[in-house]
């Protein structure tokens, strides 16, 4: 049993007992318990299934390596799935449920697939689901979907909100233990600015539990001493609660803040992202506990030694009556010795190890009376859902089994191995430490930064070194360096405090217990928990030819699950070394990749939700449109209306009332989105004639001219009307989606290749709210308003002038993408509304409307107006849409001129615009192809053109279309087959694209 | 002709942990030439009545001043209703040379952020090291906020002056009222 002790527990506060529910179980702990330490005080051992045999699984960890105590957490907007519960504190009215199992908990039905698992081997996916092909989809997948994942996708919109926060500093330390917190104070002292994150709710990592003195002071108050001397820092920052996840390019950390994991409910954000850029990064990540590989090494109660320690001191928890410590190293003495100073009994100290003399801790441990039993191992572990025994061996044999020892807990520790993630993250190397078997940073391989130097450097236990004073003594020799290398004076007195010397005995590296064990021992010897993954899947991956860790990794998914291997990739690739008779170092770690553990996805994703999830852009009369029952669409960033609804109207017939309505009457659009460039100096005639395809320089002032650009490769990117203001000024009217790509673009020719030409370019698209006033009546309504003139003599098509209308100050363009008499008028965006008003007040007995961009496409349709991005799509030149009135001859360059004599551009078969008019008056799909006959080599129908605009035309009463159609100009009046996707065919005329008023009669009046 | 209308109608909210106004419309006018030429810095002298600052730098005092943007770019702050002349003069004083003004008052949306946690608010959204002594009045920045183009630079200790295109008004609005949500404070300056 486990339960809650009398006593103890360091970091509760019993006076605060707290509620929660597991698998809807009300069950208690206290104000300051992890999830794990209140189940654990509950006798909730078994918290979960392993992912592929559905195995019991229990609490094996204390801290984020935890590989099994993985809960779905909380409920709607607050649900979320794989919580580890040794990192989730506890609070009241906390609702955890365990994952992976049906119908319950304790009684599985996938737990069969143990049963099956000598059919289950390594690389099974590979191999049992390859044949037949269709059984995969709907035999397999299906089958694998039921029976693999963990935590439930979330279904309800999560309720919190999550920030990002950007910082900068001159040292980040990751890790706020011993070593961390010394590096800090060493730092800070120095001068520089400082951010210390640490994962946990407390400072001193594991040195509190562990003990010691320091400066004759037990090492707890030492830590209480730092804290407290740091706070009073002001260029120190100090934050719990926060990991260091990931270390990127350039000092690039990101920490991850948990705000309100402990209190869902207080305002807030839940959860902050830092965004710190470090001139340096220190590591004192610290280090982690190995299991050891045994047989039954995964049935609950088998913990980590350190973990049974930590659950003692820091909770109060006793996670078994009777535990057997089975260790390979001094440091698993300390948990049989808190153990019996608890009052708890350890029958034993099975230590795989045979050492000439007892050190410090194994005397200790023997004069309280435990039994230590050196050279021996773990045979196997007793029990289902929960230990009731082990089966003691000679470490050196193959398992005979010498003695049977009960038990309901075992306590076991393999050695550690240092956190080197962090280190690892941006490229600093590993070397293998033979005496203590583990990877450590090699450090003088660091990650580089800019300037060639390392930027990474590991402090304590991260660094390698274990002992108390040892890690004192790194951190300081760290911090001192990083602040030699940062140009930082370390004040002389400062020194790295003395900490009382432990006599440990060196570890021996134990791979797999015992030793020689048999292929039965090998086969329930676990090496990865949550992914099932066992020695004996490594070794069948090693002889089926996987010697690359990386390749066996993903061969048998060891370390491939939530933890990313945190437990079992030393032991696996030890395994693996061992199976292939190379020494570990040769075989190699697998790639360490942020972030170090889990992060929410909503707080990668910060702000961006909701109303910010993406900029919107707005015109300055965006409010009237939405009150005047715009529909919107989306151009670019911004929203134009696509059409004004009026009372129960459709979308549809709104569309087609306003292109009526505009032909007949008048019609207001809000053209303010259209990009609007003014490109001035001695040189800017020089490049518009390089940037458009038609000739800009010779244009006169007071007049406009319709331009095409295209790209170096010749094709069309974009078009619009350039109006000339002076002698050296001009203003370039680019798309809606345009003018920060065209003005981009622009600068890009200036800046790099004609940097030496005299033009200057600004981008004023928002400085003018841009009405089309567009219809027969159009002059009287500006004529209504009164100012200047706008006859015909006076402003003519294609003229623009500055005046006055209605008192606003406004330019005005004669110019028409409609086809009837227009006028764009630009306002200072700061009284757009104003004008928009005073135009439907002028135009209400006119038959005023406005009018949406569906019935802007309609209008230039009608009148075979190309648009960029229907006609165009980045293959298409402006030959091809028989654009070559506004392609100068005579210039001698513009951009994409060469390009266009390329053979493939001047090909007489591509395709060329034409208009398309169905036989029945119905409106083509949109984008569908013209069938030809024959196949293509690929066996496909050929193809002869395709439509690019389609639409219904209330002007002319029938549906109208362009499209582009192989020889289409000399084939006028052929009918054309259009498959569409609704199985009908589609037949259409090839006509020409102007359907009205080809001759612009009403344009020009 | 109309008064002029600010894209959020001045638009406040105070109950976060700094206050958000939009201000304005202020006056601005962006003049792009040659930095090191004396008619160029004497015309911006004029025009915002303040000497052309060095990179990054800001000289203005009230609604007035000149703002570096880029090696060839200022940006002449002024009363709103002041810019017709402001531009005439300009366009005086740099009528010899090689030279662009452009009238961009209207093309803008102003904000002011202040108080104790201003620094906080903008450093959620902007990669800028805010710390005080690495950004004070007189500084000016280009940068972002969360998605969006925008530059700052701070009137007093506690407040800031954002400039960002109009039409994103809304969404930089709502951007720094959640960054200033009630219970967010970060206590890192």
């Amino acid at each position: 049993m486990s339960t809650r002790l009398a006593t103890g527990g360091r970091l509760l506060n019993k006076a605060k007992p707290v509620n929660f529910t597991f698998n809807g179980k009300n069950l208690r702990g206290y104000e300051g318990d992890t999830l794990a330490s209140a189940l654990l005080a509950n006798d909730q051992m078994l918290v979960g299934r392993s992912f592929k045999y559905h195995r019991p699984r229990g609490i094996v960890a204390a801290g984020p390596e935890e590989p099994n105590a993985l809960v779905n957490l909380g409920a709607e907007g607050r649900f979320e799935p794989n919580a580890r519960a040794t990192t989730t504190p506890l609070f009241d009215g906390l609702q955890a449920a365990s994952q992976n199992h049906w119908p319950s908990l304790e009684f599985d039905v996938g737990a069969i697939n143990k049963h099956l698992s000598r059919f289950l081997p390594a690389g099974f996916y590979y191999k049992m689901f390859m044949y037949p092909r269709a059984a995969w989809k709907h035999v397999y997948e299906p089958f694998i979907r039921q029976s693999a994942g963990l935590g439930k996708a979330p279904k309800a919109t999560d309720v919190d909100t999550y920030e990002h926060f950007y910082a900068f500093c001159d040292v980040l330390i990751i890790g706020g233990g011993v070593a961390g917190l010394h590096a800090a104070l060493t730092a800070g002292k120095s001068g520089a600015r400082v951010i210390v994150m640490e994962q946990s709710d407390h400072w001193g990592g594991r040195a509190p539990v562990d003990g010691g003195t320091v400066d004759g002071q037990p090492v707890d108050k030492f830590v209480d001493g730092m804290v407290t001397e740091l706070e009073t820092l002001e260029n120190v920052t100090l934050r719990r609660n926060c990991m260091g996840a990931g270390v990127y390019d350039h000092g690039y950390v990101l920490g991850y803040e948990r705000l309100r994991d402990d209190s869902p409910h207080v305002q807030g954000p839940r959860h902050r992202l830092w965004r710190v850029r470090a001139a340096h990064i220190i590591t004192a990540t610290g280090a982690i506990e190995r299991p050891l590989s045994f047989a039954g090494n995964d049935i609950p109660g088998v913990m980590l030694a350190a973990a049974v320690r930590d659950y003692l001191v820091n909770h109060g928890v006793s996670v078994g009556d009777r535990t057997v410590v089975v260790t390979n190293n001094d440091n698993a003495y300390l948990t049989a010795i808190a153990l019996k100073h608890a009052g708890l009994d350890v029958p034993a100290i099975v230590d795989a190890r045979v050492l000439p003399q007892d050190s410090q801790l194994m005397e200790q441990a023997k004069a309280l009376g435990i039994r230590v039993m050196m050279g021996h191992g773990i045979a196997s572990v007793k029990g289902g859902k929960r230990v009731t025994g082990v089966e003691i061996c000679a470490q050196a044999g193959e398992g005979a089994v010498l003695e049977e020892i009960s038990c309901d807990a075992v306590a076991m520790s393999g050695g550690w191995s240092p956190v080197v993630h962090l280190w690892s993250h941006c490229g600093g190397k590993l070397r293998w430490d033979t005496t203590q078997a583990c990877f450590s940073p090699d450090v003088d391989n660091p990650p580089l930064g800019a300037d060639g130097m390392g930027f990474v450097t590991p402090a304590g236990a991260a660094s390698g070194v274990f002992a108390l004073d040892d890690v004192l003594n790194d951190a300081f020799a760290a911090a001192d360096g990083v602040m030699t290398s940062l140009g930082f004076d370390v004040p002389r007195d400062l020194k790295s405090p003395e900490a009382e010397r432990r006599q440990d005995a060196p570890m021996m590296p134990v791979w797999l217990m015992p030793q020689g064990a048999s292929v039965k021992l090998r086969e329930k010897a676990w090496l990865d928990y949550q992914n099932d993954v066992k020695v004996s899947d490594v070794r069948l991956a090693a002889q089926e030819g996987f010697v690359s860790v990386e390749h066996a990794k993903r061969y048998t998914t060891l370390g491939m699950a939530t933890d990313q291997g945190k437990l079992s990739n030393i032991n696996g690739l030890a395994t693996l070394a061992g199976a292939l008779d190379a020494d570990i170092p040769s075989v190699g770690t697998t790639t360490f990749r942020p972030p170090y553990h889990p992060i929410s996805m909503a707080s990668i994703a910060g702000e961006a939700r909701g109303t910010v999830f993406q900029p919107i852009r707005r015109t300055p009369m965006h409010d009237w449109h939405d009150t005047h029952g715009a529909e919107w669409e989306p151009v670019g960033h911004w929203r134009r209306p696509y059409a004004y609804k009026q009372g129960g109207e459709s979308t549809y017939d709104a569309v087609m009332r306003e292109v009526t309505n505009t032909r007949e009457k008048m019609g207001l659009l809000d053209a303010s989105t259209l990009g609007k460039l003014i490109v001035k100096g001695p040189d800017a005639g020089r490049f518009l004639d390089m940037m458009y395809t038609n000739m800009m320089s010779t244009l006169k002032v007071g007049k406009c001219r319709y331009g095409l650009m295209c790209s170096e490769n010749g094709f069309l990117i974009d078009d619009g009307v350039v109006a000339r203001f002076d002698e050296d000024t001009w203003l370039c009217h680019t798309t809606t989606g345009g003018a920060e790509r065209i003005h981009g673009h622009m600068e890009e020719w200036l800046q790099t290749e004609w940097w030496d030409w005299q033009v200057y370019v600004a981008n004023v698209t928002e400085q003018y709210a841009q009405v089309a006033v567009v219809g027969p009546n159009a002059r009287k309504a500006l004529e209504k308003l009164g100012g200047m003139d706008v006859s015909k003599e006076a402003l003519g098509f294609m003229d623009w002038a500055d005046g006055e209308l209605g008192g606003f100050k406004v330019r005005v363009y004669r110019i028409s993408f409609s086809g009837e008499l227009s006028y764009e008028i630009a306002v200072d965006a700061s009284h757009g509304q104003a004008f928009w008003d005073a135009l439907m007040v002028a135009g209400h007995d006119l038959g005023v409307m406005p009018y949406g961009t569906e019935c802007l496409h309609i209008l230039r349709a009608e009148k075979g107006f190309i648009m960029i991005g229907d006609e165009s799509d980045g293959t298409i030149i402006p030959q091809d849409l028989g654009l070559h009135w506004a392609i100068s001859k005579k210039k001698e360059d513009y951009l994409g001129k060469r390009a266009q004599e390329r053979s493939h551009m001047t090909d007489p078969n591509r395709w060329q615009l034409v208009g398309l008019e169905t036989t029945d008056g119905s409106v083509l799909p949109d984008g569908a192809y013209a069938v030809a006959e024959g196949e293509n080599e690929n066996g496909q129908r050929n193809m002869q053109g395709r439509v690019t605009s389609t639409y219904h035309s209330p002007t002319l009463g029938k549906g109208i279309a362009m499209g582009l159609v192989l020889n289409g100009p000399d084939r006028m009046g052929e009918t054309l087959i259009f498959p569409g996707t609704d199985g009908k065919e589609y037949q259409a005329k090839i006509v020409n694209p102007v359907f009205y008023d080809p001759k612009g009669e009403k344009q020009n009046v | 002709m109309s008064e002029p209308v600010s894209a959020l109608k001045n638009i406040s909210d105070l109950n976060g942990i700094a206050a958000i106004r939009e201000i304005g419309p202020l006056g601005m006018i962006t003049l792009r030439g040659d930095l090191s030429d004396r008619a160029v810095q004497d015309a911006a002298k004029t025009a915002g009545g303040a000497n052309a600052p060095d990179q990054r730098k800001i000289n203005a005092e009230g609604d007035g001043g000149v703002a570096w943007m880029s090696p060839d770019e200022l940006l002449i702050l002024c009363r709103y209703d002041e810019v017709p002349l402001r531009m005439t003069n300009l366009q005086a004083g740099l009528s010899k040379g090689h030279a662009l003004a452009a009238n961009v008052s209207d093309a803008r949306a102003v904000f002011e952020v202040s108080g104790p946690r201003a620094r906080e608010v903008l450093a959620k959204l902007a990669p800028v090291d805010l710390t005080p002594g690495q950004f004070e009045p007189g500084m000016m920045r280009r940068t972002r906020l969360a998605q969006v183009p925008a530059a700052f630079w701070m009137t007093d200790a506690e407040t800031f002056r954002i400039v960002c295109f109009r039409s994103v008004a809304q969404y930089v609005f709502d951007l720094l009222k959640i960054a200033a949500q009630p219970g967010s404070e970060v206590d890192f300056f």
